[in-house]
């Protein structure tokens, strides 16, 4: 047997492992309570099902809106002091969609400074309320937009620059003018990476419950926390889950076939991209477009969360350097795991011509829609079973009784996170091997016909750029995960996204603003590092 | 042979257990019970491991781990949990003398026992003219119609309050209350308990219904503006006659399978012991279980209240179907 071989061989081991706890999921569907489901059609069903159709496509419209404008012109353009812009765009990426939620909210509170100013300023009664409330579904829209435009962005940018000047050249010779070039040629040929970045946006929101569990808005999501928690029916629960797996599956699929035309035989690698130079109003104008998402998105709630942080929090600082370790180890082990195991999977489907492998990760991708707890839950009843099974027979054998083995331990957490965010991975590395244009593994296969000699010489220094999106992009989701970290975390083991969650769960909003501010912080670092190498490779 | 595999799996097993320790799984965050451990630790010796989490999912956990889960001691934040852990069979009988506590504070079979109570009550704005309801369940009354801010039936206080009155009312009256409820809120539930009070304070209604707790803690809080807020807000009990204040409780149970249960025992009675009853009233402004533990100065200033009478388990057990009524009811 071949080395590829084995690795399809160890690519169908991992994958079935991966989906066992969606499995477990989805067989509560065997188990249907009618009474329960006729209850749920008959009051809440409706509004579930609207309300999180509205929040996944208004969020994914706005991160697009955002995203697609910033990638073209930040692809374009050259202009002073880009390499600012370029770190500052990303910086949202490190914001936790439900801190941002409630920071906001706090920020526009009735007895806020912010507020109080504003009624010194026009003299107003200190009862009356002038800041809107944006704890509704359109607010919650906006605050996912604006931490998750970066996903758009950052494929669309991408996208962009590999557009070759020639493209352009045409147009103008055609007499096309700039607007009709971008609106005929350059997002069209953007579009499946538009609409990937799109995807992620709306199964990260349909996955979210922090943020509209804190604006009252019932969505799917919070339909099944309700129903586990408050109606203690986890079956119902599994089920309303199931069913948000399958209108994700469908959206991956519609997605999928948005890309198909993606393996094109343009070889974009000798073509020149070249930006142009912008001066004067342009350079203000293009400035103020770059800067408004990152400001709302990144740098007011930053500056509430610190001046929270220094000034009002009495949060002990105390253990705070094991929670930074920790988190740190964790997201990093994780990062490295899943895109190890997203480029296994998305190198078996390119090297496969039969459609079969490239479903299959379309089924891996199902978990990020699904939120944290219902994964937490599938795997905690797949280790479960498996340390059962496992002492059973150690018992039986040797009459050893080893405990917990996978349950509660540092395995179980990182089992999870690949189940969650292994399509946030394989988003990245599909896409960068369907910018390799198969005229290249051809031409490589001529000169030396060993896979392995394509994969490590051509392929990985090909997709160094999209390994390391997804290496940060997993860092941070993972740096940002909550429910799941909660629940299968070892014992006395913390992160400081439980920490912040705890302290803003109980309404302790200020006292939630250190860990918070670190979070943001400590996922600066790989934003950093990101845009160091997406400079590399432009330049 | 068993030897080379307790050497084997020594390093790799998740959570090992030593003489003198004892796991807990926490419904309750790490600041309202860590610093207590801390103590039981320093005074004892004994190593608290702990894990705090959603109550539901520490209980889907421990079920899921079976036999070999090395929890001891399960602590969940309302009746609710701790009769679903009971009823999911993880707990066992506390075969311990337990201080003396009003009866309803400890199951009847012994599966648990409280730490401490929660008043959930209506707020208004000292010195507003508004007609003060006489009870919870007046306040569903259409002369309070956009008159009320209350969070989402989501919430387990608000599920447990309507399972409550359930029982003491009936479905009808329940349902009819819950109805008016819906019908006279001020705005779409959102926020939680504080946000509620807030609004209140901001005009947007006229009652907000609350925990205490949420309260005190506005009132002892290091930022101005909610101590500023928390001072203009003063509660209306509802008196003995009317059936008296909604309460739940936080508590503690034994699990099934504890593979240290000495020292669950140990904690469990160190919790329930005056000082650190006295502790909880004092850092998270809950009332203590056991008669005769002094109030923090801020509970004195909330003032003196009839406790409704209410079977926790039925209470409990009913959560569910208080839920489907609010849905039904419009409660969003």
């Amino acid at each position: 047997m071949n080395g590829f071989n084995w690795i399809k061989i160890f690519a169908v081991i991992f994958a079935s492992i991966l989906i066992l706890p969606l499995f477990s999921v989805l067989f509560s569907v065997f188990s249907p309570d009618l009474d329960t489901w006729q209850h749920l059609i008959d009051t809440v069903l409706v509004d579930y099902i609207t309300n999180s159709v509205v929040l996944a496509l208004g969020s994914a419209t706005g991160a697009i809106l955002l995203g697609t404008t910033t990638g073209y012109v930040m692809a374009n353009y050259q202009f002073a002091a880009k390499a600012i812009l370029q770190i500052v765009l990303l910086l949202p990426l490190a914001m936790p969609a439900y801190i941002i939620a409630y920071t906001y909210t706090g920020l526009m509170d009735f007895g806020s400074p912010l507020h109080q100013l504003i009624r010194d300023v026009f003299s107003l009664p200190s009862t009356v309320s002038v800041l809107p409330d944006i704890r509704h579904l359109s607010g919650a829209v906006v605050m996912m937009s604006l931490v998750l435009y970066p996903y758009v962005y950052l494929l669309s940018y991408a996208a962009f620059k590999s557009q070759p000047d020639a493209l352009q050249n045409v147009s103008t010779l055609a007499g096309k003018s700039s607007l009709s070039h971008i609106f005929n040629v350059a997002l069209p040929m953007a579009r499946p990476a538009i609409l990937t970045g799109g995807a992620l946006v709306m199964m990260e929101a349909l996955a979210d419950y922090g943020t509209v569990a804190y604006f009252g808005v019932n969505t799917f999501s919070a339909g099944i926390y309700r129903t586990w928690f408050g109606m203690g029916n986890r079956e119902v629960a599994a089920q309303l889950a199931s069913a948000l797996c399958l209108f994700v599956f469908l959206v991956l699929i519609l997605e999928k076939y948005s890309r198909k035309d993606a393996r094109r035989y343009v070889n974009n690698l000798a073509n020149k991209k070249t930006t142009r130079e912008v001066t004067g109003k342009g350079l203000v104008f293009i400035w103020l477009l770059c800067l408004l998402p990152p400001l709302f998105g990144f740098f007011i709630p930053s500056i509430q969360l610190l001046y929270w942080a220094v000034f009002t929090s009495e949060a002990d600082t105390q253990g705070f350097s094991n929670l930074l370790g920790n988190t740190l180890y964790l997201s990093a082990l994780a990062a490295f795991i899943i895109v190890a195991l997203a480029l296994m999977f998305s190198y078996v489907a390119r090297m496969t011509s039969a459609n079969h492998f490239s479903r299959l990760n379309q089924l891996l991708s199902l978990g990020y829609a699904l939120p944290g707890l219902v994964i937490a839950v599938g795997v905690i009843s797949i280790s479960g079973w498996a340390d059962r099974q496992f002492n059973m027979f150690t018992i039986s054998w040797f009459d050893f009784r080893p405990g917990l083995i996978i349950s509660g331990s540092i395995t179980i957490l990182l089992f999870a996170y690949s189940v969650r965010y292994l399509s946030v991975a394989l988003q990245n590395t599909e896409n960068g091997f369907a910018r390799i244009s198969l005229q290249t593994d051809a031409a490589a296969l001529n000169l030396n016909p060993s896979r392995w000699h394509l994969l490590s010489r051509i392929h990985l220094p090909l997709l160094r750029p999209s390994i390391l999106s997804a290496m940060l992009l997993v860092f941070v989701d993972v740096l940002k995960e909550l429910p799941a970290t909660l629940v299968l975390r070892p014992f006395n083991f913390n992160t400081l996204a439980v920490r912040a969650y705890e302290l803003a769960s109980d309404e302790r909003l200020i006292d939630a603003a250190l860990p918070a501010i670190a979070i943001v912080g400590v996922g600066l670092l790989p934003v950093c590092l990101l845009i160091y190498q997406l400079e590399r490779r432009s330049t | 042979m068993a030897s080379v595999f307790t050497i084997l799996f020594a390093g790799l097993s998740a959570a090992q257990s030593f003489a003198a320790e004892v796991n807990v799984y926490s419904g309750r965050q790490e600041a309202l019970i860590k610093p207590l451990l801390d103590k039981f630790t320093a005074q004892t010796g004994v190593k608290v491991n702990l894990v705090t989490g959603k109550a539901d999912a520490l209980i889907s956990r421990a079920a899921s781990e079976g036999e070999f889960s090395q929890v001891d001691l399960l602590v969940m934040a309302d009746a609710g949990r701790l009769v679903r852990a009971k009823n999911m069979r993880l707990t066992q009988a506390i075969g311990l003398d337990l201080p003396a506590l009003s009866s309803s504070f400890i199951d009847e079979e012994k599966h648990w026992v409280a730490l401490t109570t929660r008043a959930r009550t209506v707020m208004y704005k000292k010195g507003s003219d508004v007609v003060l309801p006489e009870s919870m369940l007046a306040l569903a009354d259409k002369k309070y119609a956009g008159q009320i801010c209350v969070r989402s039936s989501s919430n387990i206080y608000n599920q447990s309050m309507t399972a409550a009155m359930m029982l003491d009312k009936g479905d009808e009256v329940t349902s009819k209350w819950a109805k008016g409820i819906a019908e006279n809120m001020a705005r779409k539930p959102k926020g939680g308990d504080r946000d509620q009070i807030k609004a209140m304070i901001a005009g947007e209604c006229q009652f907000a219904i609350a925990n205490t707790y949420y309260l005190g803690g506005m009132l002892t809080s290091s930022d101005e503006s909610q101590r500023e807020i928390a001072e203009q807000v003063a509660i209306a009990w509802t008196p003995k006659s009317e059936g008296g204040t909604h309460i739940n409780i936080s508590g503690v149970s034994i699990a099934k399978h504890a593979p240290n249960k000495a020292a669950a025992e140990q904690l469990l009675t160190f919790m329930l012991a005056e000082e650190q009853q006295a502790w909880y009233a004092e850092v998270n402004q809950e009332y203590p279980v056991i008669d005769g533990v002094n109030w923090s100065k801020t509970l004195e200033r909330l003032g003196r209240f009839d406790a409704q009478s209410v079977n926790f388990n039925d209470m409990g057990r009913l959560n569910g179907d208080a839920l489907k009524l609010m849905d039904k009811a419009g409660w969003q």
